[in-house]
């Protein structure tokens, strides 16, 4: 359905894709994972056929983001990363315009959005601008979705919007791929992948790996424990006394520290000793999730760069 | 596009207050221009100096002072004693009598009248001046007919006698507020879809360039003709400014011109990325090159020649003309289709840049 291959861009000395490759296939629910700044929004501006690459290709359906653009623009359905639609029309207003520029009709399509707009429709005559984050999305979604795209590009949906509507979110994008329709959303959320049949983890411009969130968990190679105490800010310095071989970062609460082999337990431990006041630390294996694979797949890049 | 234009009246409708200026603005410029900045004369202060009372420099000083222009406040014999009046600013001009002025008329011996003017303003100094040559001219002439055998020069001044200033300014606000409120109008407004992302969404939809580009343009024609016919009502019946030509003539030709002045805006709105851009642009780029250029406060025919090629470009120089020659002309388009294919010229010529410039993608 979406197929990019070793697409780049760069502005000025700014290289913002680096050879990106992915194939997406229809009726598939994919995201496109990575911190800010990683080039998501370059990546989806690429397909919405409003940037050009600068090497590469990418076709979409067949049809190629640079010559097809015509095509694309009827059967994609873009929503942009910022706000995009008018603050000071109605809700009502910004769709019946959206409708008639995409040469339709709101009622044609309705079915489509029927889902979403149960949760607008309290506010069918509320200015735009006056929506909380969640109605927003909503509203920016079903203008997206009102000349019945064949794919979707949702460029960062969720930013910005509290948990219950990105949960909402997610649910409504589940019932348009049961519909049919192919979606690819970005998020800079690791705990959003989940919700995705596959994922590319995007960083600074390169792919650092396309999988399902359960085969990249299963890829994972390291073994991960997590270290819970009462002064977590004292022991991230303490367990980045560590060997080079192991990597200590910070998760939520917890310390995490991965290493190859299984051992290195032993070598956590024997630091821990040192002091008493680490006595009450509690040590556990834990699973790896999305973040703990970015983080090994970014580190691993980085040394391959290195080399 | 019919659903685009309603998106931009709505747009219009929304934002009273943004509006009530649009609307305001041009009626706050005409009233000032009509009222404050005014170069017409009245009743200014100036003094006498005479050594004789005969009646015939009576009756000078009667028709000075009769006369709307002047109101004589001093009459001295010795012209060294106003000198720290004129330094004060409490008169303008003093008119030196010489003595026996009859007996010299009756003699035919040459007759010197002094004007004194201030001319730290020297076109009020100017025009003082020849106010005043006129009417002692005049009075000499009527007490004296046979004495006064000397070439006698009149001027008439055809279709604004009275040279009131406001048939100056009132075309010349037009074209300033057209101008200024269209091209700043548009290119805001495009520019805004820009910036706030829905140019995105707009550039990924169906609609053609053009589209985008007529729509912005329909809705602001009818606003900036709305401020024309509000500008021209207040000068016909506030300032009583003559409409001597084809009023249909006149709309049609405002049209033109407002089509212009938005087209410009949309081109500026082409090569610019942001709001603050486009106005700085919108406001350097066409104020002054409209205020100084298009003939309406210097004539044209008085500047350097390459600033007079330079005028020529200006397209508020040729709606200058055309707007005068109808309101106080009165003439048709018989005398206008030179200026008239001139702007429809340009018109289209900024069209067709802008939808050339106008960019299908972000880049």
């Amino acid at each position: 359905m979406v197929i990019l291959n070793r697409v780049s861009k760069t502005f000025g000395k700014i290289k913002a894709l680096d050879e990106v490759t992915f194939q997406v296939n229809e009726g598939e629910l994919f995201g496109v994972i990575g911190p800010d700044g990683a080039g998501k929004t370059t990546l989806f501006r690429i397909l919405a056929t409003l940037l050009l690459p600068t090497e590469g290709h990418a076709t979409i359906k067949k049809h190629d983001v640079v010559q097809d653009f015509g095509v694309l623009r009827k059967i994609t359905g873009y929503m942009p990363g910022q706000f995009s639609l008018y603050p000071d029309l109605t809700v009502e207003e910004n769709l019946e315009f959206y409708a008639r520029v995409f040469r339709t009709r709101v009622e044609d399509n309705y079915s489509l959005i029927r889902d979403i707009f149960t949760y607008l429709e309290p506010f069918r005559k509320r200015r735009a601008g006056n929506l909380s984050g969640g109605m927003k999305q909503k509203l920016a979604l079903s203008c997206a979705l009102i000349h019945r795209p064949e794919i979707l590009l949702l460029d960062e949906p969720t930013t910005g919007v509290d948990p219950v509507s990105r949960a909402e979110f997610w649910g409504l994008l589940h019932n348009l791929q049961k519909q049919g329709l192919t979606i690819l959303v970005s998020t800079p959320y690791m705990d959003e992948a989940a919700h995705c049949n596959r994922i590319a983890l995007l960083r600074q411009g390169r792919i650092l790996g396309v999988n399902t969130p359960k085969g990249l968990q299963e890829e994972y190679s390291l073994h991960l424990w997590g270290l819970k105490g009462e002064r977590p800010a004292l022991l991230l310095p303490l367990l980045r006394q560590l060997p080079a071989e192991f990597r200590v970062y910070a998760a939520g609460q917890e310390v995490r520290v991965a290493c190859r082999e299984r051992n290195g337990i032993e070598k956590i431990k024997a630091l821990l000793e040192t002091s008493e006041k680490w006595d009450h630390i509690q040590i556990s294996l834990v699973q790896p999730d999305v973040e703990d694979c970015f983080i090994a797949l970014m580190q691993e890049n980085n040394e391959l760069q290195y080399k | 596009m019919k659903a685009f234009i309603i998106k931009e009246i709505r747009h219009l409708l929304r934002d009273p207050r943004s509006l009530l200026i649009l609307i305001g603005m041009p009626v706050a410029q005409i009233l000032i221009f009509g009222y404050a900045i005014t170069t017409d004369l009245k009743e200014t202060d100036i003094a006498i100096v005479r050594q004789t009372n005969d009646p015939l420099s009576q009756l000078i000083i009667q028709h000075l002072d009769a006369s709307q222009w002047f109101r004589i406040k001093k009459i001295e014999t010795n012209s060294s004693r106003l000198e720290n009046d004129f330094r004060r600013g409490e008169i303008r001009m003093t008119v030196a009598l010489p003595d026996n002025m009859e007996k010299r008329l009756m003699q035919s011996s040459p007759l010197e009248i002094q004007l004194i003017g201030d001319a730290s303003d020297p076109n009020t100094a100017n025009l003082l001046a020849q106010y005043a040559k006129g009417i002692i001219r005049t009075t000499v002439a009527q007490s004296f007919p046979s004495q006064y055998s000397g070439i006698q020069v009149t001027s008439r001044m055809l279709y604004n006698e009275e040279i009131r200033s406001v048939f100056m300014f009132v075309p010349g606000t037009i074209v300033i507020l057209l101008m200024l409120l269209s091209a700043i109008m548009t290119s805001i407004s495009l520019t805004r879809e820009k910036e706030s992302g829905s140019m995105e969404v707009l550039l990924v939809s169906p609609l053609r360039p053009y589209e985008i580009i007529l729509g912005k343009v329909i809705p602001y024609i009818g606003l900036s003709f709305l401020n024309a016919a509000i500008i021209l009502l207040l000068a016909r019946f506030l300032f009583g400014m003559p409409f001597r030509g084809s009023m249909a003539l006149l709309l049609a030709e405002t049209v033109l011109f407002i089509a212009l002045a938005l087209s410009l805006g949309i081109f500026i709105s082409t090569i610019t990325l942001t709001q603050q851009m486009a106005m700085l642009l919108s406001m350097f780029a066409l104020m002054l090159p409209t205020i100084l250029l298009s003939g309406f406060i210097f004539p044209i025919e008085n500047m350097p020649l390459w600033l007079q090629y330079l005028s020529n470009l200006m397209p508020p120089r040729w709606f200058v003309v055309i707007i005068r020659g109808i309101m106080i002309r009165g003439i048709g388009l018989e005398y206008l289709w030179k200026e008239t294919l001139i702007l429809a010229g340009m018109t289209l010529i900024f069209i067709l840049l802008s939808i050339k410039k106008f960019k299908l993608r972000l880049e």
